[in-house]
């Protein structure tokens, strides 16, 4: 059979999401970051919602997330994403507001900003991707590096003492009553993508409700600064990181 | 009709000025002596009446944030602080410049460095003028001398920053910001309409529409060959504001032998020594730089052929005076008087500084 007679419409399992374009990524292999990429293209798309989404991408690893997902988007100063994302969804509030950030902008740089979008329960949505490291700038402790945890920076393991304690700031947002949706996913395993997606589409569709601050925090990896292959770093992933940071919903507000 | 004349503060001709140019959108933080402009905006509730959007941000970082996102969708949208909060603001000021996002700033000085004092200062203008935020950029920088200049510099920043998409700033003083003067206000111009936004911004982040590329507003570029032409591009429109944006005014200057180079209130202090030293017979005359940047060096190199010397008279310790210094490149005398702190001069301190200085 000639690979021509197999690509038939009624042949097709799975296909590229139509917001997602040709370039190349930049994400080591194993990075969680292709995959919540395609999620966000997909439940877009899903939505009808490509013509008036805005995406605000963050500095870290992902802030080129503007050049795979064919949508409009704003790159952001570091941190500064969610007070962005305000301005744009009050200037514009028939627009899906959603910023894209990593632990060090999100948790650290960026802890002011975040809180206060969230606390003033602004219509938009955070996608937290939570890798426990500084992926762009090669490896350093990021304000979710757990106890122990080798970085470039704290290259005899997070030392409590030294550094503090990782920052669960997905259970800090949960109290804030800005907030209607703090979720913990994943996306290592075929189960735990498709109930990510769930959630995601959730989120924005809360935005679109005006029910206010939607965040989905993915649990990740990041096999280049964990020096880990990717498939030892989704098993370190499950071993310690969720433990610390347990999946599921810790707001959801119907 | 009659021009309606009101009596109020330069920060609160901000405030109406801003609701009645159309603006889309102010965000802002608290800072004396320039409280007045969110604490007015947010009792004229401008949402309901034109539909703009006034938010108290958690920082001055965060509210010129909010202008760069907002900038980023095409709105009109402006930040306002006092100098240690535009010293905060010089992150997100610089984004603006190397995205080419229009916007307007204003900063009602006050002295420093630190935290300073609350009273009246100039000593912003090095920041102002000569960058302040990193990267090669200019702030097209707007200086009002009267509460009338800070009702209309609103309109007049936001008309330059949308024509060239480029940050604009005014740089006002505590004086001009507290100081009650009367004031005729702009009329009521409409927000502009999504169709109209979409026409004068066709690169902002609105949303992509069938058969347009996404529109991405960033300053980032790795590649160092497209970063320097990117950086070629911002000079060629810098030298386009240089050659036609330069304003001035020209106070007794005719026959003038000596004169004062001075903006803002310092101006407004120069015009009584102007008269003063008239009275008593010394031809002084009065220059004022409207714009800082771009700085009216080609009027300041022509007195220079004309004048016997020319005091720079600044409330700070010598700032603007290095630019009519390169401007006159050693043909004349060129001095400098200031006080700082938040000092004021008196008028009869400027002229004993110009008699001292000159030998008069």
């Amino acid at each position: 059979m000639e690979v021509n007679e197999i690509i038939k419409p009624e042949n097709l399992v799975y296909e590229k999401p139509r917001l997602m374009n040709e370039n190349p990524m930049h994400y080591c292999p194993g990075c969680s970051h292709g995959v919540i990429h395609k999620l966000i293209a997909e439940v877009i798309a899903e939505m009808g919602m490509e013509d008036k989404t805005i995406g605000i991408s963050p500095v870290g690893c992902a802030v080129f997330a503007y050049n795979y997902i064919d949508i409009d988007w704003i790159e952001a100063a570091h941190g500064r994403a969610p007070a962005i994302a305000t301005a744009v969804k009050r200037l514009n509030p028939d627009k899906m507001v959603f910023t894209y950030q990593g632990d060090g902008d999100l948790a650290a740089i960026g802890t002011a900003e975040t809180i206060h979008a969230a606390n003033r329960g602004e219509n938009i949505v955070i996608v937290f991707v939570n890798n426990a490291i500084y992926g762009m700038t090669g490896g350093q402790m990021a304000p979710t590096t757990l106890e122990g945890m080798p970085t470039a920076t704290c290259p005899y393991g997070r030392n409590i003492a030294l550094n503090g304690y990782p920052l669960k700031i997905g259970d800090l947002l949960a109290q804030l009553e800005g907030t209607c949706l703090v979720t913990r996913q994943s996306v290592q395993t075929a189960a735990a993508v498709r109930k990510a997606k769930k959630m995601l589409r959730k989120a924005f569709e809360n935005s679109m409700a005006g029910k206010g601050t939607s965040i989905v925090e993915f649990v990740s990896t990041c096999s280049s600064g964990w020096k880990m292959t990717p498939e030892k770093a989704n098993k370190w992933m499950e071993e310690n990181m969720f433990p610390f940071y347990p999946l599921g919903d810790l707001k959801n507000k119907e | 009709m009659a021009e309606e004349v009101k009596l109020m503060k330069g920060n609160e001709a901000i405030a109406h000025a801003a609701i009645r140019y159309g603006v889309d959108g102010y965000f802002g933080y608290p800072i004396t002596p320039q409280s007045e402009i969110l604490e007015t905006l947010m009792a004229e509730m401008p949402w309901e009446k034109t539909g703009m959007v006034v938010l108290q941000a958690e920082s001055e970082v965060a509210a010129i944030n909010m202008v760069y996102g907002g900038a980023g969708t095409g709105k009109r949208v402006m930040t306002s602080s006092s100098s240690p909060g535009v010293s905060l603001k010089q992150e997100g000021i610089s984004y603006l410049a190397g995205a080419e996002l229009p916007c307007l700033v204003v900063n009602v000085m006050r002295g420093g460095p630190g935290l300073g004092t609350i009273q009246p200062s100039q000593a912003d203008y090095f920041q102002t003028v000569k960058g302040g935020g990193h990267g090669d950029y200019r702030l097209i920088t707007l200086a009002p001398s009267s509460v009338q200049e800070m009702a209309d510099f609103v309109g007049l920043g936001f008309e330059l920053a949308f024509k060239y998409s480029n940050p604009a700033i005014i740089l006002a003083d505590g004086i001009i910001g507290q100081m009650m003067e009367k004031v005729v206000l702009p009329p009521f111009h409409p927000r502009r309409t999504e169709e109209e936004i979409i026409a004068e911004c066709p690169w902002a982040a609105r949303g992509k529409t069938a058969g347009r590329k996404p529109n991405v507003i960033t300053s980032l570029e790795l590649d160092p060959a497209k970063m320097e032409e990117n950086n070629i591009r911002f000079q060629a429109k810098y030298r386009k504001i240089e050659e036609n944006e330069v304003r001035y005014e020209e106070f007794q200057c005719e026959d003038a032998e000596y004169l004062l180079i001075a903006f803002g209130s310092s101006a407004r202090i120069c015009q009584k020594v102007v008269e003063n030293a008239r009275a008593k017979g010394i031809k002084l005359g009065l220059l004022r730089p409207i714009t800082l940047w771009p700085f009216p060096k080609k009027v300041i190199a022509a007195y220079a052929d004309k004048v016997k010397g020319m005091l720079s008279v600044e409330l700070n310790a010598g700032q603007m005076v290095e630019d009519v210094r390169l401007a006159v490149n050693g043909k004349v005398k060129v001095e400098h008087f200031g006080r700082l702190g938040g000092i004021v001069f008196t008028p009869d301190e400027v002229l004993e500084a110009l008699k001292k200085n000159f030998e008069l």
